[in-house]
């Protein structure tokens, strides 16, 4: 299915938002999630499940003032 | 020193880790600012794994982190940010920015009390950057806010404090509110005045990391931060119109 990555369009077979990270390479990274622009705690990674056209948002620590 | 939510900080410098030109100067300037606080932020990558060294760098300084919602325009835009930013960086700092303006980054009132509100509510510490309206910092209290931190001057324009009336008014209304002066600072001399005002600490990242020489900029900033904190604990003689002889007439010799 087709999903949205940091404003990228990305096609994917996972279910939940866990298995995208994978499928992404980002499983084993620093990184924070939202979902649809709602914060999703990496504990609940693996119980949220994905559907066709999801916004996926995953940062990382940056610089900043 | 200052209390900032029960926890006393070393330094009255809080300092940015954005737009340093390399890690090794950004090391340095913390190094010499003897700053105990940074503030960091949350982006999405362009690879995998590349934010991974700036993390590292930061750690390495062993300072507090208080990552920021930056670039946030909405009250949501922020509430998810800074809720992403407590589990990647543990911590309940929050230096919350709701932007209202594009040309003055100057912060959204309401969407800052309405974010404020909400985040306060779930346990956050939240720092927001806000305008030294009076209405405004009340509101801020009044969600949970513990600290203020109005702005001297438009973001990275190095204007100094804008609005001194403004800001002395802030500091009278509300005395005993650990506040700092966040964004606008482009001198030491800034710094110095803002202390002597009575303000309990400074954030500052352009200032220092655009100048010349960081490390050294840096450095010109602590030394100004004490230098203004000390003479607003000594006491400042209030200024007159008319001259005032500093040495005593009585034992002038006559000599005409």
């Amino acid at each position: 299915m087709r999903i949205t990555v940091n404003g990228t369009p990305e096609e994917v077979t996972a279910t939940t938002l866990a298995e995208a990270l994978t499928a992404l390479g980002r499983d084993g990274d620093t990184v924070a999630t939202a979902l649809n622009e709602e914060f999703v705690p990496a504990a609940a990674r693996a119980a949220t499940p994905i559907a066709p056209g999801d916004r996926i948002e995953i940062v990382a620590p940056r610089q900043g003032g | 020193m200052p209390d900032f939510y029960g926890t006393p900080v070393a330094s009255r410098m809080m300092l940015g880790t954005a737009q340093y030109p390399s890690p090794a100067t950004l090391e340095a300037a913390f190094r010499r600012s003897g700053a105990g606080i940074a503030t960091v932020s949350v982006r999405r990558e362009a690879a995998a794994g590349e934010g991974a060294p700036f993390w590292a760098l930061v750690r390495d300084l062993g300072v507090r982190v208080m990552p920021n919602t930056a670039g946030c325009h909405t009250a949501r835009e922020a509430v998810t940010t800074a809720r992403m930013a407590r589990e990647l960086f543990g911590t309940d700092w929050i230096k919350l920015e709701v932007i209202g303006h594009a040309d003055t980054l100057q912060p959204d009132p309401w969407g800052l009390v309405e974010a404020a509100t909400i985040l306060c509510a779930e346990g956050f510490r939240v720092f927001p950057y806000t305008t030294e309206d009076l209405v405004l910092a009340a509101r801020l209290l009044d969600a949970g806010c513990e600290v203020l931190m109005p702005w001297g001057a438009p973001i990275g324009t190095g204007m100094g404090l804008a609005n001194p009336y403004g800001l002395r008014a802030l500091r009278a209304q509300f005395p005993d509110v650990p506040m700092v002066i966040d964004a606008g600072l482009g001198r030491p001399s800034h710094a110095a005045e803002a202390m002597e005002m009575g303000f309990d600490a400074i954030l500052l990242n352009t200032a220092v990391a655009r100048a010349d020489d960081p490390p050294a900029m840096a450095e010109a900033f602590a030394s100004a931060v004490k230098a203004g904190r000390l003479g607003y604990e000594a006491g400042a003689m209030e200024p007159r119109d008319m001259a005032a002889p500093s040495t005593p007439l009585i034992g002038r010799a006559f000599l005409s």
